[in-house]
């Protein structure tokens, strides 16, 4: 039973992480229709800067301690992510406005591509570490009550909460600013919302900006865990399931999706691993997906697609 | 003034639908292949055929499959590599468990197997499409990926995990050198190429584009698109499927599972686009552009490098190939989304009234 | 006019009732076209005469009601079988294939008509062949009565409106229908176009005998060349007879009479 809860809260912390991408996902559709397949690239170009800016900023600067060079660091890939918002939208989105979602995905494609080649370049492509002052060491809970206790990463519990809070501050911007507001309008209805003055350019801006540092605080906490290297485009592409799972449209259903697809991989890893050899994990997410597509292709939250004549 | 088709009547609709109407065209294309069969094999040299010429051709085909697939018929796919595995290893399974088995059969069984597993991935495109679609199409890559890892049966049990073969020949034919290798693709892409241009200029072809531009609108007039979608992933996956086989058996000899990994499937997707979606000429175009990039880039930066007084390693070339294609995909996205091939016949456009301007 | 000879019921739309969700898009309509008559449509926007044809099309299944087309009567169409029937359509906002020529436009009309398989296709030979010029040379008939042979190997969407208008009229008319459902095929053309565009529709149902089924804003040309009209408004029946019955009827003139143009 000890096992089951580790593997359960295993499960739960790597589900978290995905949905922290996959939030960036669902931001960027639900603002501008948008799929941004390049997402997963982000975090690790973000990811990159992060871990590089904290490495080099104590050094250009004469720093000691690690916290200021941390938080110059982080508002630096902050201000590099927005110009990268800003970048894409001006040279990319502008030029495809009418295009059908299809040529908008390819194109993300081809954004992937440029910054994985792109954030190598400037970064470099060892493994880089971010610390950020995240506990390292395990600790074991419900010691009184299962033998040993059940053995949990206090680092993902941060991240786990780390990543609440970011939902929550996203859910209080949505609802609560006018630029939120403005962001639900886009979201909505392009050709209204543009009728009524919204500057549809500074929106996507935005929305870049805000998904950009989503990839941020998503890198970060990944870098933290695994060290930032290439892979972590490919762990980005499991963030594709999460959305399909929970709605390409649903913040909640981000997070929720996120979670049934990490406990779901652990599980079965663990459970059916050992009766077909292993690497389960591979494809899981994606053919939970699958089936999803088949048979409720909007998700749990997300909103009927329908097709017009 | 050589390009014009003055006095090329054509006085029947046979003549008038060929594949090349214009006679020019005609000529320059059998003076191509010609020169390909006869004027390579003696002028090319070892590293140009395994590095660029039988490349170039496997992955020609593999894209003539994924343009039917995307291009044609509009139906967007990211899991091209795991066709290409499933063609190379059920080739394999056939070439190497049935006693006596030919060549070009097995490699015709590993597509007939990718058609199979085409055709059930390719289910989910009757629910949904666009990028719904092509994360189904990933589930594909993703479940092959950990089937040709783990299921000992496609790797004949064999305890590195990569399979690879030897002595392969076509009835008496062996086929050993790079020359000989590079005939043996040129034959296939030759033959399929045709099949594909027939294929897109008929009514299934038409079927195909229908869907691809208004399928509700093709539903009306009583196309269905159940048939037209799931005949695109047939079609598409065999041919994929076979140049997969070709991939292993004649470029490779031995391989392992990363061969065709999900790096494949964007590759072969970048050709299509840039090449041209909708043209099987494009996927020439593109393949060709794919497979010589990088080798350029690899001879040329450096070079470049050193007149400015910088060094450049591989792995910056391999990074700034990357940046190169992203740039590239979302350029011609952009600006061109018919990629190389409408470049191309506007520049015979051009053509046919030089020297004059319009 | 008074010589063609028209037949009887060939289509019949019974009590067919068709919501979205909250939004009655048609209540309780009926009405019977006859063989060989052109029968209007009309009446304001919204009142619900695309959804009409899109009934009868299968693109929509009504909640309730039925349709019964040459004695076989259906709950609910399926486009595919619509089409083999002999029932086919233009489309209001043009459903062209963009990417394709105007041959090929009109050539996926004659898809059904297309019997050899996908093998025989890719190899070219003998019957494919053969059934490929046959059909072309169908198609080229369709072009050369509606007077487009000039654009034929043009890319449809690089084809002005009104040539547009004409191609979607000869892809409906390679399926060589029984009936020809009609939605506004002269919206947004100048006077000329519309002359022709009459000139054609005349031409096909006095050559062919094709039952046209026509929806239409203008009233000049819907007084001119239908033999009977249905008036609908807000999703109901409100006027069904003869062109001058209906110009005199209170309902229509209050609710809507449209302007000549």
């Amino acid at each position: 039973m000890a096992f089951f809860l580790e593997a359960l809260f295993g499960g739960l912390m790597a589900g978290m992480l995905y949905s922290l991408v996959a939030l960036g996902f669902v931001l960027i559709f639900k603002a501008s229709g948008v799929f941004n397949f390049a997402q997963g690239a982000m975090v690790l170009f973000a990811a990159l800067a992060m871990a590089r800016f904290s490495e080099w900023i104590p050094g250009w600067l004469g720093l000691e301690g690690r916290l200021i060079g941390n938080i110059l660091a982080f508002i630096m890939a902050a201000a590099l992510m927005f110009v990268l918002a800003w970048l894409i939208e001006r040279l990319v989105l502008r030029h495809l406005v009418n295009q059908e979602g299809v040529t908008l995905l390819m194109a993300t494609l081809g954004i992937t591509y440029f910054l994985d080649g792109l954030g190598q370049t400037i970064f470099g492509s060892d493994i880089y570490q971010i610390n950020v002052g995240m506990p390292k060491d395990p600790i074991f809970l419900f010691e009184g009550v299962f033998e040993g206790g059940v053995l949990i990463n206090l680092e993902d519990v941060y991240a786990a909460c780390i990543a609440a809070l970011l939902v929550l501050m996203l859910s209080l911007f949505f609802q609560k600013t006018g630029t939120g507001r403005a962001l639900r309008a886009v979201a909505d209805d392009h050709q209204a919302a543009q009728s009524i003055g919204i500057p549809l350019n500074r929106i996507w801006v935005i929305v870049w900006f805000v998904a950009g540092i989503t990839a941020l605080v998503a890198g970060i906490i990944w870098g933290s865990k695994m060290g930032v290297q290439f892979s972590l485009t490919t762990v980005a592409l499991r963030a594709l399931p999460v959305i399909i799972l929970g709605g390409l449209t649903s913040v909640p259903g981000a997070i929720i999706g996120g979670l049934i697809i990490g406990v779901g991989e652990k599980l079965s890893e663990v459970y059916l691993g050992p009766y077909v050899g292993g690497g389960i994990e591979i494809w899981f997410a994606y053919m939970l997906a699958l089936v999803f597509l088949l048979f409720r292709p909007q998700g749990l939250f997300g909103e009927k697609i329908i097709d017009r004549v | 003034m050589f390009y014009r088709e003055n006095g090329q009547f054509k006085t029947s609709y046979r003549n008038d639908q060929q594949i090349f109407p214009i006679a020019q065209d005609r000529w320059v294309i059998l003076a191509i292949v010609a020169f390909a069969a006869i004027g390579v094999p003696l002028l090319a040299d070892e590293y140009l055929f395994r590095a660029i010429l039988i490349p170039f051709l496997i992955l020609s085909l593999a894209a003539i499959g994924v343009n039917i697939l995307v291009g044609y018929c509009g139906q967007i796919s990211l899991g091209s590599g795991a066709f290409m595995a499933v063609g190379a290893y059920m080739a394999y399974n056939t070439y190497v468990r049935i006693e006596g088995m030919p060549l070009i059969p097995a490699l015709l069984m590993g597509g007939f197997f990718a058609t199979l597993v085409g055709v059930v991935f390719g289910i989910p495109s009757l629910r949904v499409k666009g990028l719904y679609l092509a994360v189904a199409t990933l589930a594909a890559q993703f479940f092959c990926d950990w089937a040709f890892l783990r299921i000992g049966w496609f790797t004949n049990n064999t305890a590195s995990g990569s399979v690879s073969v030897s002595n392969l020949s076509v009835m008496g034919w062996v086929i050993n050198t790079p020359a000989e290798k590079y005939l043996f693709c040129l034959a296939f892409v030759v033959v399929f190429a045709l099949l594909a241009k027939n294929l897109v200029r008929s009514a299934i072809g038409r079927e195909w584009m229908a869907i691809r531009d208004m399928d509700v609108a093709a539903a009306v007039i009583g196309i269905r698109p159940m048939y037209a979608k799931l005949s695109a992933f047939a079609v598409s996956s065999f041919i994929i499927g076979v140049a997969g086989g070709l991939w292993g058996f004649i470029h490779l000899s031995s391989w392992e599972p990363a061969a065709f990994s999900i790096d494949r499937s964007f590759q072969l997707l970048f050709m299509v686009i840039i090449g041209g979606m909708g043209s099987i000429m494009g996927s020439f175009f593109g393949a060709a552009f794919i497979v010589v990039l990088p080798i350029f880039l690899n001879q040329f930066l450096p070079w470049a490098g050193s007149l400015v007084g910088l060094s450049v390693s591989t792995a910056a070339v391999s990074h700034t190939e990357f940046m190169i294609f992203g740039a590239l995909i979302v350029w011609f996205l952009i600006v061109e989304p018919h990629g190389l091939a409408k470049l191309w016949s506007i520049a015979k456009q051009k053509l046919r009234i030089w020297p004059f301007p319009h | 006019m008074a010589h063609k000879k028209i037949g009887d019921v060939i289509l019949d739309v019974q009590n067919i009732s068709l919501r979205f969700g909250g939004v009655k898009a048609l209540t309780d309509i009926s009405f019977d076209v006859k063989e060989h008559e052109i029968r209007a449509i009309i009446g304001p926007n919204g009142a619900g005469k695309s959804s009409m044809l899109n009934c009868i099309n299968g693109v929509y299944t009504p909640q309730e009601g039925s349709i019964t087309f040459r004695g076989q009567t259906f709950k609910h169409m399926n486009s595919r079988q619509v089409a083999e029937m002999g029932i086919a359509r233009t489309f209001q906002n043009l459903a062209l294939f963009k990417g394709m020529s105007v041959i090929d436009n009109i050539m996926t009309g004659r898809n059904l008509r297309i019997k050899s398989n996908l093998f025989l296709q890719a190899l070219r030979i003998g019957p494919a062949e053969r059934e490929e010029i046959a059909h072309r040379e169908k198609v080229e008939q369709i072009i050369d009565f509606l007077e487009i042979q000039a654009y034929r190997k043009t890319p449809v969407g690089q084809l002005p409106y009104g040539l547009q208008k004409r191609v979607d009229l000869g892809r409906a008319l390679a399926l060589e229908p029984k009936v020809l459902l009609l939605d506004e095929p002269m919206a947004g053309m100048n006077v000329e176009e519309k002359q022709d565009m009459c000139r054609f529709i005349l031409d096909v149902n006095d050559e062919f005998g094709t039952t046209i089924v026509l929806i239409e804003h203008d009233m000049s040309v819907v007084m001119d060349i239908s033999d009977r009209v249905v008036v609908l408004d807000y999703g109901k029946k409100i006027g069904d007879g003869v062109p001058d019955e209906v110009r005199a009827n209170e309902e229509v003139i209050s609710a809507y009479l449209g302007t000549s143009h």
